[in-house]
């Protein structure tokens, strides 16, 4: 069992055999939740250094879980946004980290491309936190596994991403996946807000929302992120609700066991509707859930080879010399 | 080549006289419990804990069973690089404390399996007891770990295998050349 590279960049490059040996692998890592003792030794002595240039809670958060819960050691470093920071420096940090003995590098970077530079040049296997427009590899498989466990297979489901899908790493991440995967894949939202190439993924474009919602099986909302509204990019939030919000009435168009998703963080009462946040058919919390356990298969799949193999000249000619 | 060591009908034989030597040992069905390490201790425990359930004339649902994979907790995780074991779900639905576990393997050789299976039932409690069942004892042991039942001896560093009606169709065990 192989995805064959020691990094975890972005799932353009997964094939389908890739995607279904993480989810092949997600279940025995969410049995662990249930035990009183929820650690298990895999990666006992591995170092794991979570480098985030932007903010997060929730995805260094479960990533730190993640690693605590296969006995790993993390090293959080928050990196402010005012510091960013040429290619060379981000290198530079790197090196060091891998100085110090990280295994793992997760990565989250404004700018598109940053965990691709920083693989290139470093031993330790780097996993794509978010980098810009770019995309968001661990919750493209997250939300893959979520449907996966619920409706019990993708090819032929119907999921529909709703927002803002210009500035969404994670929907370029689920449409890599679900595409992949044999799902049908439409978009809806404003106009400035869908990339008109995107249409070339093999995903249909709709720009009204009760025509987009028919019948699907699953809607994945992205957050509307309102700093936006100052590039005028959606003429209001108020306009935004009453074209784009998923409500309710809305949801009575898709089909009756319609399954709800949304990344997080929400903006109640812009982009969903209190009520459908809150209500049986969001699988919100559990996609929480499942993304501990989606990236413990992903440390586990990316297990770093043998130690001796990673000492440098340097280091060979001290143990030589002892 | 292959030779064969057991044929089915000593594979059944084995296993009966396993469950014999259970029921002497463990009076108190109450506490009794049945756990399997993947993939082939799963059927061979399967199969002790019915064949334990006909001598004591139980309703064999009545007895605890799970299922234990060991990769999480194997000690060569470092030797794999790239290509990682796959994993199989480790499912015990009881309280694994007051209970004697039976646990069950198909081969023992090195003995690093069952030490990685005890490191797990070590995790889920504190069980009153643990017993070691398997079908072949295949000897040069790298741990100080012992059988409690053993279905045959048979000293070799060479490739056994066990095969299962679950999965081969036919039960038997056969040393590889």
């Amino acid at each position: 069992m192989s995805l064959n590279r020691k990094d975890l960049l972005g799932l353009e490059h997964f094939d389908k055999k890739d995607l279904q040996t993480v989810l092949d692998s997600v279940k025995p890592f969410k049995s662990l939740f249930t035990r009183s003792v929820k650690k298990a030794p895999t990666l006992i002595g591995k170092t794991v250094v979570t480098l985030f240039y932007e903010p997060s809670t929730r995805t260094r958060t479960s990533f730190e879980i993640a690693a605590k819960r296969l006995s790993a050691d993390v090293v959080n470093i928050a990196v402010n946004t005012s510091s960013v920071v040429k290619g060379e420096s981000l290198i530079d940090t790197g090196k060091t980290m891998e100085a110090m003995k990280a295994d793992y590098i997760i990565i989250r970077h404004s700018l598109a491309g940053a965990p691709d530079v920083l693989a290139r040049n470093l031993n330790a296997s780097v996993i794509n936190a978010g980098d810009g427009f770019h995309e968001h590899p661990t919750q493209g498989l997250l939300d893959l596994y979520t449907m996966y466990e619920k409706k019990k297979k993708i090819a032929g489901l119907k999921v529909l991403l709703v927002g803002d899908i210009l500035h969404s790493r994670v929907a370029k991440s689920n449409i890599w996946a679900l595409t992949k995967m044999g799902a049908e894949v439409a978009v809806a939202g404003p106009p400035t807000l869908i990339p008109s190439k995107i249409a070339d993924l093999g995903v249909k474009i709709y720009y009204d929302l009760d025509e987009a919602i028919k019948n699907v099986d699953v809607v994945n909302i992205l957050r509307i992120q309102l700093e936006r509204q100052q590039e005028n990019l959606f003429p209001s939030v108020h306009e935004y609700v009453e074209l784009y919000q998923v409500t309710k009435e809305r949801l009575g168009l898709a089909k009756p066991d319609v399954m709800i998703m949304h990344p997080g963080p929400m903006n109640r009462g812009i982009e969903i509707a209190s009520d459908v946040a809150d209500s049986p058919a969001a699988v919100i919390n559990e996609q929480v859930t499942n993304g501990i356990a989606v990236r413990m298969a992903v440390l586990y799949l990316l297990a770093p080879k043998k130690r001796q193999l990673r000492m440098t000249n340097d280091e060979l000619r001290t143990a030589k010399n002892n | 080549m292959t030779q064969v060591i057991l044929d089915s009908k000593a594979v059944n034989k084995a296993i009966n006289e396993i469950a014999k030597e259970i029921v002497k040992k463990n009076k108190d069905i109450s506490e009794l419990a049945f756990i399997g390490i993947h993939t082939k201790g799963v059927f061979i425990a399967q199969r002790l804990l019915e064949e334990t359930a006909k001598l004591l004339k139980a309703n064999p649902e009545h007895i605890p069973f799970g299922t234990i994979d060991i990769t999480l907790y194997r000690d060569d995780l470092d030797d794999f690089g790239s290509d990682m074991p796959v994993i199989k779900d480790t499912i015990i639905p009881f309280d694994i404390s007051q209970k004697n576990i039976i646990l069950v393997d198909d081969v023992l050789y090195t003995g690093r399996t069952v030490r990685a299976a005890l490191d797990i039932l070590t995790d889920f409690g504190r069980p009153k007891c643990i017993q070691l069942a398997v079908l072949v004892d295949k000897g040069f042991r790298e741990l100080p770990i012992e059988a409690n039942y053993v279905g045959v001896k048979y000293e070799s560093k060479e490739n056994i295998k066990v095969e299962c009606v679950e999965i081969e169709k036919e039960d038997k065990v056969i040393l590889l050349k």
